[in-house]
Protein backbone atom coordinates (compact mmCIF):
# COMPACT_ATOMS: atom_id res chain seq x y z
CA UNK A 1 0.00 0.00 0.00
CA UNK A 2 1.39 3.39 -0.96
CA UNK A 3 1.91 5.85 1.89
CA UNK A 4 0.38 9.30 1.71
CA UNK A 5 2.82 12.21 1.20
CA UNK A 6 4.46 13.46 4.38
CA UNK A 7 3.83 17.06 3.30
CA UNK A 8 0.92 18.01 1.10
CA UNK A 9 0.36 21.64 0.20
CA UNK A 10 -2.96 22.13 -1.54
CA UNK A 11 -3.73 25.37 -3.34
CA UNK A 12 -2.09 27.41 -0.58
CA UNK A 13 -1.96 31.19 -0.69
CA UNK A 14 -0.50 33.35 2.04
CA UNK A 15 0.16 37.05 2.60
CA UNK A 16 1.10 39.14 5.62
CA UNK A 17 -1.50 41.61 4.33
CA UNK A 18 -4.20 41.34 1.68
CA UNK A 19 -2.43 43.61 -0.81
CA UNK A 20 0.87 41.69 -0.94
CA UNK A 21 0.43 37.94 -1.33
CA UNK A 22 3.70 36.10 -0.68
CA UNK A 23 2.51 32.65 -1.77
CA UNK A 24 -0.03 32.10 -4.56
CA UNK A 25 -1.83 28.85 -5.29
CA UNK A 26 1.02 26.58 -4.26
CA UNK A 27 0.52 22.87 -4.83
CA UNK A 28 3.13 20.36 -3.86
CA UNK A 29 3.42 16.87 -2.42
CA UNK A 30 6.55 15.51 -0.78
CA UNK A 31 6.93 11.75 -0.54
CA UNK A 32 8.42 10.04 2.48
CA UNK A 33 12.15 9.37 2.33
CA UNK A 34 12.89 11.99 -0.30
CA UNK A 35 15.26 14.93 -0.18
CA UNK A 36 13.40 17.76 -1.87
CA UNK A 37 14.73 21.15 -2.85
CA UNK A 38 12.65 24.32 -2.92
CA UNK A 39 14.64 26.78 -4.96
CA UNK A 40 14.27 30.28 -6.20
CA UNK A 41 15.47 33.84 -5.81
CA UNK A 42 15.67 35.57 -2.47
CA UNK A 43 12.26 36.96 -1.61
CA UNK A 44 10.32 34.52 -3.81
CA UNK A 45 8.47 33.03 -0.84
CA UNK A 46 10.62 29.96 -0.08
CA UNK A 47 11.12 30.69 3.59
CA UNK A 48 7.45 31.64 3.96
CA UNK A 49 6.55 28.26 2.49
CA UNK A 50 8.77 26.69 5.14
CA UNK A 51 6.93 28.69 7.81
CA UNK A 52 3.64 27.37 6.47
CA UNK A 53 4.95 23.81 6.62
CA UNK A 54 6.14 24.20 10.22
CA UNK A 55 2.82 25.77 11.19
CA UNK A 56 4.31 29.17 12.03
CA UNK A 57 2.12 30.83 9.38
CA UNK A 58 -1.45 29.81 8.61
CA UNK A 59 -2.44 29.83 4.92
CA UNK A 60 -4.97 32.50 3.97
CA UNK A 61 -6.38 30.00 1.46
CA UNK A 62 -5.89 26.28 0.92
CA UNK A 63 -4.49 23.76 3.37
CA UNK A 64 -1.10 22.45 4.45
CA UNK A 65 -1.21 18.81 5.57
CA UNK A 66 1.99 17.90 7.40
CA UNK A 67 2.63 14.54 9.07
CA UNK A 68 -1.04 13.71 8.60
CA UNK A 69 -2.50 16.85 10.20
CA UNK A 70 -3.79 20.08 8.73
CA UNK A 71 -1.55 22.66 10.39
CA UNK A 72 -4.11 25.48 10.54
CA UNK A 73 -6.50 23.22 12.47
CA UNK A 74 -3.97 22.53 15.24
CA UNK A 75 -3.89 24.40 18.54
CA UNK A 76 -0.63 25.21 20.33
CA UNK A 77 -0.29 21.76 21.90
CA UNK A 78 -1.12 20.08 18.58
CA UNK A 79 1.51 22.17 16.80
CA UNK A 80 4.11 21.35 19.44
CA UNK A 81 3.26 17.64 19.18
CA UNK A 82 3.77 17.87 15.42
CA UNK A 83 7.04 19.76 15.77
CA UNK A 84 8.44 17.08 18.07
CA UNK A 85 8.54 14.91 14.95
CA UNK A 86 10.30 17.62 12.97
CA UNK A 87 13.81 19.05 12.94
CA UNK A 88 14.79 22.42 11.59
CA UNK A 89 18.16 23.81 10.62
CA UNK A 90 18.16 27.60 10.60
CA UNK A 91 20.15 29.70 8.15
CA UNK A 92 22.93 30.53 10.59
CA UNK A 93 22.40 27.64 12.96
CA UNK A 94 20.63 29.58 15.75
CA UNK A 95 22.70 27.83 18.42
CA UNK A 96 22.07 28.88 22.02
CA UNK A 97 25.07 31.09 22.65
CA UNK A 98 25.08 30.62 26.43
CA UNK A 99 25.35 26.82 26.13
CA UNK A 100 28.22 24.59 25.05
CA UNK A 101 28.02 22.40 21.95
CA UNK A 102 27.13 19.46 24.19
CA UNK A 103 24.35 21.37 25.96
CA UNK A 104 22.97 22.62 22.66
CA UNK A 105 22.56 19.09 21.34
CA UNK A 106 21.26 17.87 24.69
CA UNK A 107 18.68 20.69 24.86
CA UNK A 108 15.78 19.03 22.96
CA UNK A 109 16.45 15.73 24.75
CA UNK A 110 16.37 17.39 28.17
CA UNK A 111 13.19 19.29 27.32
CA UNK A 112 11.24 16.36 25.91
CA UNK A 113 12.63 13.18 27.38
CA UNK A 114 13.43 12.44 31.01
CA UNK A 115 16.53 10.39 30.23
CA UNK A 116 19.07 9.11 32.74
CA UNK A 117 22.32 11.06 32.59
CA UNK A 118 24.39 8.31 31.02
CA UNK A 119 21.88 7.61 28.26
CA UNK A 120 21.61 11.33 27.52
CA UNK A 121 25.39 11.57 27.31
CA UNK A 122 25.57 8.60 24.93
CA UNK A 123 22.84 10.00 22.68
CA UNK A 124 24.46 13.43 22.50
CA UNK A 125 27.84 11.87 21.68
CA UNK A 126 26.27 9.72 18.97
CA UNK A 127 24.65 12.77 17.34
CA UNK A 128 27.91 14.70 17.53
CA UNK A 129 29.81 11.72 16.14
CA UNK A 130 27.38 11.65 13.20
CA UNK A 131 28.37 15.21 12.27
CA UNK A 132 32.05 14.65 13.09
CA UNK A 133 32.21 16.99 16.08
CA UNK A 134 32.35 14.70 19.08
CA UNK A 135 35.72 16.26 19.94
CA UNK A 136 34.16 19.74 20.00
CA UNK A 137 31.51 18.89 22.60
CA UNK A 138 33.06 21.19 25.23
CA UNK A 139 33.40 24.24 22.96
CA UNK A 140 31.10 27.26 23.09
CA UNK A 141 29.31 28.43 19.91
CA UNK A 142 31.53 31.53 19.71
CA UNK A 143 34.57 29.22 19.31
CA UNK A 144 33.14 27.44 16.25
CA UNK A 145 33.59 28.26 12.57
CA UNK A 146 30.47 28.86 10.47
CA UNK A 147 30.58 25.34 9.05
CA UNK A 148 31.07 23.74 12.48
CA UNK A 149 28.19 25.77 13.94
CA UNK A 150 25.95 24.56 11.12
CA UNK A 151 26.97 20.96 11.83
CA UNK A 152 26.24 21.34 15.56
CA UNK A 153 22.85 22.81 14.68
CA UNK A 154 22.30 19.82 12.40
CA UNK A 155 23.14 17.44 15.24
CA UNK A 156 20.70 19.33 17.47
CA UNK A 157 17.94 19.21 14.85
CA UNK A 158 18.25 15.41 14.57
CA UNK A 159 18.47 14.87 18.33
CA UNK A 160 14.91 13.58 18.55
CA UNK A 161 15.22 11.42 15.39
CA UNK A 162 12.73 13.51 13.39
CA UNK A 163 10.58 12.19 10.57
CA UNK A 164 10.82 15.47 8.70
CA UNK A 165 13.87 17.76 8.58
CA UNK A 166 13.61 21.31 7.25
CA UNK A 167 16.68 23.23 6.10
CA UNK A 168 16.52 27.00 5.66
CA UNK A 169 19.40 28.07 3.40
CA UNK A 170 21.83 25.54 4.91
CA UNK A 171 24.71 26.48 2.59
CA UNK A 172 24.76 30.26 3.04
CA UNK A 173 28.17 31.68 3.87
CA UNK A 174 30.05 28.37 3.92
CA UNK A 175 33.47 27.66 2.42
CA UNK A 176 33.58 24.96 -0.29
CA UNK A 177 34.73 22.22 2.10
CA UNK A 178 32.03 22.96 4.68
CA UNK A 179 29.58 23.22 1.82
CA UNK A 180 30.41 19.70 0.67
CA UNK A 181 30.33 18.36 4.24
CA UNK A 182 26.87 19.80 4.93
CA UNK A 183 25.51 18.57 1.59
CA UNK A 184 26.83 15.05 2.25
CA UNK A 185 25.47 15.07 5.82
CA UNK A 186 22.02 16.15 4.67
CA UNK A 187 21.87 13.22 2.27
CA UNK A 188 23.42 10.65 4.62
CA UNK A 189 21.42 11.60 7.68
CA UNK A 190 18.20 11.59 5.69
CA UNK A 191 18.86 8.06 4.45
CA UNK A 192 20.19 6.77 7.80
CA UNK A 193 17.30 8.13 9.83
CA UNK A 194 14.71 7.17 7.22
CA UNK A 195 13.57 10.79 7.36
CA UNK A 196 12.32 13.22 4.73
CA UNK A 197 14.18 16.44 4.06
CA UNK A 198 13.13 19.76 2.56
CA UNK A 199 15.95 22.11 1.61
CA UNK A 200 15.10 25.72 0.90
CA UNK A 201 18.03 27.27 -0.92
CA UNK A 202 19.23 29.48 -3.70
CA UNK A 203 22.53 27.63 -4.04
CA UNK A 204 21.24 25.74 -7.04
CA UNK A 205 24.18 23.90 -8.50
CA UNK A 206 25.32 22.41 -5.20
CA UNK A 207 21.82 21.57 -4.03
CA UNK A 208 20.97 19.85 -7.31
CA UNK A 209 23.66 17.30 -6.48
CA UNK A 210 21.91 16.29 -3.25
CA UNK A 211 18.17 16.40 -3.87
CA UNK A 212 15.81 13.87 -5.45
CA UNK A 213 13.24 16.36 -6.61
CA UNK A 214 13.03 20.13 -7.03
CA UNK A 215 10.30 22.74 -6.87
CA UNK A 216 11.26 26.04 -8.46
CA UNK A 217 9.55 29.17 -7.15
CA UNK A 218 9.26 32.70 -8.48
CA UNK A 219 7.05 35.53 -7.21
CA UNK A 220 5.22 33.22 -4.82
CA UNK A 221 4.34 30.54 -7.38
CA UNK A 222 5.81 27.17 -8.27
CA UNK A 223 6.92 27.71 -11.85
CA UNK A 224 8.79 24.44 -12.46
CA UNK A 225 9.29 21.07 -10.83
CA UNK A 226 11.12 17.88 -11.62
CA UNK A 227 14.21 15.80 -10.97
CA UNK A 228 17.58 17.58 -10.94
CA UNK A 229 18.24 16.43 -14.51
CA UNK A 230 14.89 17.75 -15.67
CA UNK A 231 15.59 21.09 -13.98
CA UNK A 232 19.04 21.34 -15.56
CA UNK A 233 17.47 20.69 -18.96
CA UNK A 234 14.51 23.01 -18.35
CA UNK A 235 13.76 25.52 -21.08
CA UNK A 236 11.67 27.66 -18.79
CA UNK A 237 13.43 31.05 -19.14
CA UNK A 238 13.55 31.86 -15.43
CA UNK A 239 14.84 28.42 -14.43
CA UNK A 240 17.39 28.58 -17.22
CA UNK A 241 18.61 32.00 -16.10
CA UNK A 242 18.74 30.94 -12.45
CA UNK A 243 20.41 27.55 -12.90
CA UNK A 244 23.06 28.98 -15.19
CA UNK A 245 23.51 32.21 -13.22
CA UNK A 246 22.92 34.53 -16.20
CA UNK A 247 22.64 38.25 -15.52
CA UNK A 248 20.19 38.73 -18.40
CA UNK A 249 16.82 37.04 -18.59
CA UNK A 250 13.32 37.39 -17.21
CA UNK A 251 14.75 38.65 -13.92
CA UNK A 252 15.88 42.19 -14.74
CA UNK A 253 19.20 43.59 -13.53
CA UNK A 254 17.57 46.88 -12.48
CA UNK A 255 15.17 47.27 -9.62
CA UNK A 256 12.07 49.12 -10.92
CA UNK A 257 12.84 52.85 -10.97
CA UNK A 258 11.50 56.05 -12.53
CA UNK A 259 12.94 57.32 -15.78
CA UNK A 260 16.76 57.61 -15.52
CA UNK A 261 16.98 60.91 -17.43
CA UNK A 262 14.28 62.41 -15.22
CA UNK A 263 16.15 61.27 -12.11
CA UNK A 264 19.29 63.04 -13.37
CA UNK A 265 17.17 66.08 -14.26
CA UNK A 266 18.25 65.76 -17.90
CA UNK A 267 14.72 65.60 -19.32
CA UNK A 268 14.02 68.43 -21.78
CA UNK A 269 11.06 70.52 -20.72
CA UNK A 270 8.45 70.48 -23.45
CA UNK B 1 -4.96 74.38 4.49
CA UNK B 2 -4.47 75.27 8.15
CA UNK B 3 -7.51 73.22 9.14
CA UNK B 4 -6.06 70.26 7.24
CA UNK B 5 -2.75 70.67 9.09
CA UNK B 6 -4.49 70.67 12.46
CA UNK B 7 -6.51 67.64 11.46
CA UNK B 8 -3.35 65.84 10.35
CA UNK B 9 -1.64 66.58 13.65
CA UNK B 10 -4.68 65.42 15.60
CA UNK B 11 -4.76 62.22 13.56
CA UNK B 12 -1.07 61.61 14.27
CA UNK B 13 -1.59 62.28 17.97
CA UNK B 14 -4.59 59.94 18.00
CA UNK B 15 -2.59 57.30 16.15
CA UNK B 16 0.28 57.57 18.61
CA UNK B 17 -2.04 57.29 21.63
CA UNK B 18 -3.92 54.37 20.10
CA UNK B 19 -0.71 52.51 19.34
CA UNK B 20 0.57 53.05 22.92
CA UNK B 21 -2.72 51.80 24.37
CA UNK B 22 -2.57 48.80 22.03
CA UNK B 23 1.00 48.13 23.14
CA UNK B 24 0.04 48.34 26.81
CA UNK B 25 -2.76 45.85 26.15
CA UNK B 26 -0.31 43.56 24.36
CA UNK B 27 2.15 43.84 27.26
CA UNK B 28 -0.65 42.98 29.72
CA UNK B 29 -1.68 39.91 27.74
CA UNK B 30 2.00 38.97 27.57
CA UNK B 31 2.27 39.21 31.37
CA UNK B 32 -0.84 37.07 31.79
CA UNK B 33 0.48 34.45 29.37
CA UNK B 34 3.85 34.55 31.13
CA UNK B 35 2.33 33.98 34.56
CA UNK B 36 0.10 31.18 33.27
CA UNK B 37 3.11 29.48 31.66
CA UNK B 38 5.44 29.79 34.64
CA UNK B 39 5.14 26.11 35.51
CA UNK B 40 8.52 25.24 34.00
CA UNK B 41 10.27 28.11 35.79
CA UNK B 42 8.87 27.00 39.15
CA UNK B 43 9.04 23.23 38.61
CA UNK B 44 12.63 23.36 37.32
CA UNK B 45 13.61 25.97 39.88
CA UNK B 46 17.30 25.77 39.02
CA UNK B 47 16.46 27.74 35.82
CA UNK B 48 15.11 30.54 38.01
CA UNK B 49 18.03 30.23 40.44
CA UNK B 50 20.44 30.77 37.53
CA UNK B 51 18.59 33.97 36.66
CA UNK B 52 18.62 35.10 40.31
CA UNK B 53 22.39 34.74 40.08
CA UNK B 54 22.63 36.83 36.88
CA UNK B 55 20.11 39.49 37.91
CA UNK B 56 20.66 39.50 41.67
CA UNK B 57 24.07 38.24 42.70
CA UNK B 58 25.89 40.03 39.87
CA UNK B 59 24.13 43.29 40.86
CA UNK B 60 25.41 43.03 44.43
CA UNK B 61 28.51 45.16 43.95
CA UNK B 62 26.71 48.18 42.51
CA UNK B 63 23.88 47.85 45.05
CA UNK B 64 26.12 47.53 48.10
CA UNK B 65 28.54 50.27 47.11
CA UNK B 66 25.72 52.64 46.18
CA UNK B 67 23.89 51.83 49.43
CA UNK B 68 27.01 52.61 51.44
CA UNK B 69 27.54 55.98 49.81
CA UNK B 70 23.87 56.98 49.95
CA UNK B 71 23.86 56.12 53.66
CA UNK B 72 27.05 58.12 54.24
CA UNK B 73 25.58 61.15 52.48
CA UNK B 74 22.39 60.80 54.52
CA UNK B 75 24.53 60.72 57.66
CA UNK B 76 26.29 63.95 56.74
CA UNK B 77 23.22 65.82 55.50
CA UNK B 78 21.01 64.51 58.29
CA UNK B 79 23.44 65.49 61.03
CA UNK B 80 23.90 68.94 59.51
CA UNK B 81 20.14 69.59 59.62
CA UNK B 82 19.28 67.80 62.89
CA UNK B 83 21.96 69.46 64.96
CA UNK B 84 20.39 72.85 64.17
CA UNK B 85 17.39 71.71 66.16
CA UNK B 86 19.44 69.92 68.79
CA UNK B 87 18.14 66.56 67.63
CA UNK B 88 21.32 64.94 66.34
CA UNK B 89 20.58 61.78 68.38
CA UNK B 90 17.70 61.17 65.97
CA UNK B 91 20.16 60.68 63.12
CA UNK B 92 19.66 56.90 63.21
CA UNK B 93 15.89 57.30 62.82
CA UNK B 94 16.29 59.69 59.90
CA UNK B 95 18.76 57.49 58.09
CA UNK B 96 16.78 54.30 58.68
CA UNK B 97 13.37 55.71 57.76
CA UNK B 98 14.70 57.43 54.63
CA UNK B 99 16.24 54.19 53.50
CA UNK B 100 13.63 51.57 54.34
CA UNK B 101 10.67 53.66 53.24
CA UNK B 102 12.01 55.39 50.14
CA UNK B 103 15.62 55.31 49.09
CA UNK B 104 16.14 51.57 49.50
CA UNK B 105 13.36 50.41 47.19
CA UNK B 106 13.59 53.37 44.78
CA UNK B 107 17.35 53.66 44.30
CA UNK B 108 17.84 49.88 44.32
CA UNK B 109 15.01 49.67 41.74
CA UNK B 110 16.62 52.31 39.53
CA UNK B 111 20.02 50.62 39.75
CA UNK B 112 18.43 47.23 39.11
CA UNK B 113 16.67 48.59 36.01
CA UNK B 114 19.96 49.92 34.66
CA UNK B 115 22.11 46.93 35.55
CA UNK B 116 19.85 43.87 35.27
CA UNK B 117 16.78 45.14 33.37
CA UNK B 118 18.85 46.33 30.43
CA UNK B 119 20.81 43.06 30.41
CA UNK B 120 17.60 40.99 30.39
CA UNK B 121 16.17 43.01 27.47
CA UNK B 122 19.40 42.82 25.49
CA UNK B 123 19.75 39.08 26.06
CA UNK B 124 16.19 38.19 25.06
CA UNK B 125 16.29 40.65 22.14
CA UNK B 126 19.53 39.17 20.83
CA UNK B 127 18.16 35.65 21.23
CA UNK B 128 15.24 36.76 19.08
CA UNK B 129 17.50 38.47 16.51
CA UNK B 130 19.68 35.36 16.17
CA UNK B 131 16.63 33.09 15.80
CA UNK B 132 17.33 31.27 19.07
CA UNK B 133 13.73 31.83 20.20
CA UNK B 134 12.42 30.59 16.83
CA UNK B 135 14.68 27.56 17.13
CA UNK B 136 13.10 26.79 20.51
CA UNK B 137 9.62 27.15 19.01
CA UNK B 138 10.63 24.69 16.32
CA UNK B 139 11.82 22.26 18.98
CA UNK B 140 8.33 22.46 20.49
CA UNK B 141 9.71 24.37 23.49
CA UNK B 142 7.77 27.48 24.45
CA UNK B 143 10.33 30.32 24.69
CA UNK B 144 8.09 32.27 27.07
CA UNK B 145 8.05 29.33 29.49
CA UNK B 146 11.72 28.37 29.03
CA UNK B 147 13.49 31.72 28.57
CA UNK B 148 11.21 34.55 29.67
CA UNK B 149 9.50 33.14 32.78
CA UNK B 150 12.72 32.18 34.66
CA UNK B 151 14.14 35.65 33.99
CA UNK B 152 10.91 37.28 35.14
CA UNK B 153 10.73 35.34 38.42
CA UNK B 154 14.48 35.70 38.93
CA UNK B 155 14.11 39.49 38.73
CA UNK B 156 10.95 39.61 40.85
CA UNK B 157 12.63 37.61 43.62
CA UNK B 158 15.95 39.47 43.42
CA UNK B 159 14.88 43.09 43.75
CA UNK B 160 13.30 42.92 47.25
CA UNK B 161 16.45 41.21 48.52
CA UNK B 162 18.69 43.77 46.83
CA UNK B 163 16.60 46.64 48.23
CA UNK B 164 16.90 45.16 51.74
CA UNK B 165 20.66 44.86 51.35
CA UNK B 166 20.82 48.41 49.98
CA UNK B 167 18.99 49.71 53.07
CA UNK B 168 21.15 47.66 55.45
CA UNK B 169 24.32 48.91 53.80
CA UNK B 170 22.97 52.47 53.83
CA UNK B 171 22.28 52.28 57.56
CA UNK B 172 25.81 51.01 58.06
CA UNK B 173 27.09 53.97 55.98
CA UNK B 174 25.03 56.37 58.10
CA UNK B 175 26.48 54.76 61.24
CA UNK B 176 30.04 55.09 59.92
CA UNK B 177 29.65 58.79 59.25
CA UNK B 178 27.30 59.72 62.09
CA UNK B 179 28.80 57.69 64.93
CA UNK B 180 32.36 56.87 63.92
CA UNK B 181 33.23 60.07 62.08
CA UNK B 182 31.08 62.81 63.64
CA UNK B 183 30.68 61.32 67.07
CA UNK B 184 26.92 60.92 67.56
CA UNK B 185 26.21 58.70 70.55
CA UNK B 186 25.98 55.10 69.31
CA UNK B 187 23.43 54.12 71.96
CA UNK B 188 21.11 56.94 70.91
CA UNK B 189 21.70 56.17 67.21
CA UNK B 190 20.62 52.54 67.52
CA UNK B 191 18.03 52.76 70.30
CA UNK B 192 16.08 55.62 68.71
CA UNK B 193 16.15 53.75 65.41
CA UNK B 194 14.86 50.62 67.14
CA UNK B 195 12.13 52.55 68.94
CA UNK B 196 10.91 54.54 65.96
CA UNK B 197 11.13 52.22 62.99
CA UNK B 198 7.96 50.15 62.81
CA UNK B 199 8.08 46.72 61.22
CA UNK B 200 4.67 46.87 59.57
CA UNK B 201 4.37 50.55 58.70
CA UNK B 202 7.96 51.18 57.68
CA UNK B 203 9.88 48.02 56.86
CA UNK B 204 7.06 45.97 55.35
CA UNK B 205 5.76 48.89 53.32
CA UNK B 206 9.26 49.29 51.91
CA UNK B 207 9.33 45.59 51.09
CA UNK B 208 5.93 45.86 49.35
CA UNK B 209 7.28 48.74 47.29
CA UNK B 210 10.33 46.76 46.23
CA UNK B 211 8.12 43.79 45.25
CA UNK B 212 5.96 46.08 43.07
CA UNK B 213 9.07 47.68 41.55
CA UNK B 214 10.56 44.24 40.92
CA UNK B 215 7.46 43.12 39.04
CA UNK B 216 7.29 46.39 37.04
CA UNK B 217 10.97 46.50 36.07
CA UNK B 218 11.25 42.84 35.14
CA UNK B 219 7.94 42.84 33.26
CA UNK B 220 9.10 45.85 31.21
CA UNK B 221 12.52 44.26 30.64
CA UNK B 222 11.27 40.87 29.42
CA UNK B 223 8.49 42.42 27.33
CA UNK B 224 10.81 44.90 25.61
CA UNK B 225 13.26 42.10 24.83
CA UNK B 226 10.57 39.76 23.51
CA UNK B 227 8.94 42.53 21.48
CA UNK B 228 12.22 44.01 20.18
CA UNK B 229 12.67 44.50 16.45
CA UNK B 230 15.14 41.68 15.71
CA UNK B 231 18.00 43.86 14.47
CA UNK B 232 21.01 45.46 16.15
CA UNK B 233 19.25 48.84 16.14
CA UNK B 234 15.99 47.32 17.38
CA UNK B 235 17.67 45.64 20.35
CA UNK B 236 19.54 48.84 21.17
CA UNK B 237 16.28 50.84 21.15
CA UNK B 238 14.51 48.21 23.26
CA UNK B 239 17.31 48.30 25.85
CA UNK B 240 17.09 52.08 26.08
CA UNK B 241 13.29 51.89 26.38
CA UNK B 242 13.64 49.41 29.24
CA UNK B 243 15.80 51.75 31.30
CA UNK B 244 13.73 54.87 30.57
CA UNK B 245 10.31 53.24 31.01
CA UNK B 246 11.20 51.30 34.14
CA UNK B 247 12.83 54.33 35.78
CA UNK B 248 9.72 56.43 35.15
CA UNK B 249 7.50 53.55 36.25
CA UNK B 250 9.41 53.23 39.54
CA UNK B 251 9.11 56.93 40.31
CA UNK B 252 5.42 57.10 39.37
CA UNK B 253 4.57 53.91 41.26
CA UNK B 254 6.54 55.19 44.25
CA UNK B 255 4.32 58.25 44.43
CA UNK B 256 1.15 56.18 44.16
CA UNK B 257 2.29 53.62 46.72
CA UNK B 258 3.52 56.29 49.14
CA UNK B 259 0.18 58.08 48.83
CA UNK B 260 -1.65 54.83 49.58
CA UNK B 261 0.62 53.66 52.42
CA UNK B 262 1.60 56.75 54.34
CA UNK B 263 -1.44 58.99 54.17
CA UNK B 264 -4.82 58.55 55.81
CA UNK B 265 -5.34 55.15 57.38
CA UNK B 266 -2.13 54.29 59.22
CA UNK B 267 -1.46 57.78 60.52
CA UNK B 268 2.21 57.97 59.44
Amino acid sequence: MQQSPIVEIQNVSFGYDAQHPVLRDIDLAIERGAVVGVMGQSGCGKTTLLRVIMGAAAPTRGAARVLGAVTSALDRDGLYAMRRKMGMLFQFGALFTDMSVYENVAFPLREHAALPGELLHDLVMMKLQAVGLRGAAHLMPAELSGGMARRVALARSIALDPELILYDEPFTGLDPISFGVIARLIRELNDLLGATSIIVTHDVQEALGVVDYVYFMAAGRVIAKGTPDEIRASREPFVNQFVNGKSEGPVPFHYPAPDYAADLELAVAS
Amino acid sequence: MRAADVRGQLERLGGAVTSQVWRLGFASRFLLYLVLHSGTALRRFRLTVAEIYFAGVLSLVIILVSGLFVGMVLGLQGYETLQRFGASESLGVLVALSLVRELGPVVAGLLFASRAGSAITAEIGLMKATEQLSAMEMMAVDPVARVVAPRFWGGVLSLPLLAALFSAMGIFGGYLVGVQLIGVDPGAFWSQMQASVDVRNDILNGVYKSIVFGIAVTWIAVFEGYDAVPTAEGVSRATTRTVVTSSLAILALDFVLTALMFTGGNGQ
